[in-house]
């Protein structure tokens, strides 16, 4: 059954955009990500221009983070404070993101930039997280249990601009987490994806938060940033895809229950590796496409088009 | 079927003048709605022939020829492309230039009773602009350089993979002498505006006679309010699509969760 979309203009079967949602959607319920930086990527494989992949991504992950949020307020996870400086960097990352998007795509130049940065970040962390989670499978293997050291005092704690995170515990300058957030507000307007898989890492190491509050506070930066992008998106480029985005969402909730189901029955080491080796893969079919001769080295773009 | 016949008996009821083709389509009106998954069109029409070709024609039959060809072309509405070429940089596969054109069909099909450069003259073809090739010219004169010319043919190679441009030979029926038909099939992919439909009647390489209508495209139901909306209200697209992904999404977990406490 086809589904005609306005604005990418194309007909689609909508059993692959299910499919295409419910695939990603079991993928982040197994692992708890967003599943932007899939679900992307995917929608270039399936024919859909890359601006209304990029503008319909940070849609989806807008409703794949919700009820996440919501969680973790309810739990009382989420560190208020913290996130809002977190937003504000990313409302402005967004912001300059959006601009270089557009810059971008009057050079003709969006869909390599888009699938280099893809390759990029997909390459480095999922290189990082192989590496790490092969060691803490081995060390559980050896020993049974490895312990971290509590956050050391790096050249975070030495910047100007203190202030007090009291959920999280912490006294340090706005400036490493500002920084953070517009870095995950550019990606999130670039490559339409969350940027969870930046900002945890970087909020653990970096800003030394606890762990416990890392998630639902990365969740609640990345809800409204993405919220941000999506309207960024439809107001500058009319690139967001109701249509696509809908069914991509209804693949995501339903596929998100079953993911989640069988993240239960895996250990959590078995899961960062699966999760690594995903990441490496996805990065590795977009690299292989940037590096292998097309078939047709030309390419039609209509002007005034999304 | 009756439509045919009710136009070849107006016609043979006319006086008698030169030859003329006359035609119409099974729909005028194409709308784009959610499960549009392309769409069959149907052209026919009529030959009307002067009477001293009636006889010539019946001396043509004797010594078995025919004498008249049909063209029927579907011309989308026309849009500003740019077409860009990529070329291996640093190893990796890159955009690195681009010719626009400022005017070339967003869909375009050419049906005909036989193989066009056996039928058409390029005169013709040219004053006519028929062929596909003759529909970008003017786009190609650009610079009129072959490196533009490259741009062109590969604007007409991806259309044609993609059948936007389709070129239909033997596609167009001629039934006794008289009547002639052809199917087109729209594709899934169309642009919405008028889609002007030209009928040629073509003899010893000339065209003798043509007739133009026009099939309109446009997008329908909720497709159409969307598109609307996104273009004429983005800021309230935007938060709309933001509203629909959060009840989407916190609705959606929301009824598992009952479902799952059950």
């Amino acid at each position: 059954m086809l589904v005609y979309l306005p604005i990418a203009e194309i007909s689609t079967n909508l059993f692959t955009l299910l499919g295409v949602g419910a695939g990603v959607g079991m993928l982040s319920g197994m692992f708890g990500v967003g599943g932007g930086f899939l679900i992307t990527p995917l929608l270039f494989f399936i024919g859909i221009p890359p601006a209304v992949a990029v503008a319909t991504g940070a849609n989806q992950v807008v409703a794949s983070s919700i009820s996440g949020v919501l969680a973790h307020l309810r739990r009382k996870t989420v560190d208020l404070k913290m996130g809002t400086v977190l937003l504000i960097g990313g409302l402005i990352g967004s912001s300059i993101g959006i601009v270089v998007f557009r810059w971008l795509s009057a050079l003709g130049q969006i869909d390599l930039a888009v699938q280099l940065s893809y390759v990029l970040f997909l390459g480095v962390v999922g290189t990082l997280m192989l590496q790490e989670s092969l060691r803490a499978w081995y060390r559980t293997k050896k020993t049974g249990s490895g312990r971290r050291k509590a956050h050391k005092h790096t050249w975070v704690h030495s910047l100007p601009f203190k202030m007090k995170f009291r959920v999280s515990g912490l006294y340090i300058s706005v400036i490493p987490p500002l920084l953070v957030g517009a870095s995950v507000g550019v990606l999130s307007a670039v490559m339409g994806v969350g940027g969870g898989f930046i900002m945890v890492p970087a909020m653990i190491y970096l800003l030394g938060m606890p762990t416990k509050v890392v998630v639902g506070t990365s969740l609640f930066q990345i809800i409204f940033t993405t919220a941000y992008t999506t309207v960024m998106h439809a107001v500058t480029g009319h690139s967001v895809d109701i249509m696509l985005a809908f069914f991509l969402i209804l693949g995501g909730v339903i596929g998100a229950q079953f993911g989640t189901q069988i993240g239960l029955r895996l250990k959590a080491e078995q899961l960062r590796i699966l999760l690594a080796l995903l990441v490496m893969a996805v990065c590795i079919k977009v690299g292989l496409d940037l590096l292998i001769q097309p078939d047709e080295l030309y390419s039609i773009r209509i002007a005034g088009g999304p | 079927m009756r439509g045919l016949l009710l136009i070849a008996l107006i016609l043979l009821s006319l006086p008698a003048r030169a030859s003329e083709i006359v035609g119409a389509l099974s729909q005028n009106r194409v709308s784009l709605t959610a499960n549009f998954s392309g769409s069959e069109i149907l052209i026919f029409g009529a030959i009307r022939r002067t009477a001293d070709e009636v006889t010539i024609q019946e001396a043509d039959e004797a010594a078995g020829s025919e004498d008249f060809d049909v063209i029927v072309v579907i011309e989308g509405p026309r849009q500003a492309v740019e077409v860009w070429r990529k070329e291996r940089r640093a190893g990796i596969w890159m955009n690195v230039d681009s010719v626009g054109m400022a005017s070339v069909p967003s869909f375009y099909a050419v049906a005909s009773t036989q193989p066009l450069n056996q039928i058409l003259s390029p005169e013709a073809d040219e004053a006519f602009r028929i062929s596909a090739r003759q529909a970008i010219r003017a786009e190609q004169v650009g610079d009129g350089s072959p490196e533009t010319l490259l741009f062109a043919e590969a604007l007409m190679r991806i259309r044609e993979r993609s059948a936007q441009y389709l070129s239909l030979e033997r596609f167009v029926h001629i039934d006794r002498d008289i009547l002639f038909r052809t199917n087109v099939r729209l594709p899934s992919n169309l642009t919405e505006g008028a889609y002007t439909t030209r009928m040629y009647l073509v003899q010893d390489g000339q065209v003798v006679s043509q007739f133009r209508t026009a099939i309109f495209v446009r997008k329908d139901g909720i497709e159409r309010w969307l598109h609307e909306l996104a273009y004429d209200q983005p800021f309230v697209y935007g938060l709309l699509a933001l509203v629909i992904a959060l009840i989407a999404g916190w609705g959606a977990s929301a009824l598992f969760r009952i479902i799952r406490q059950q």
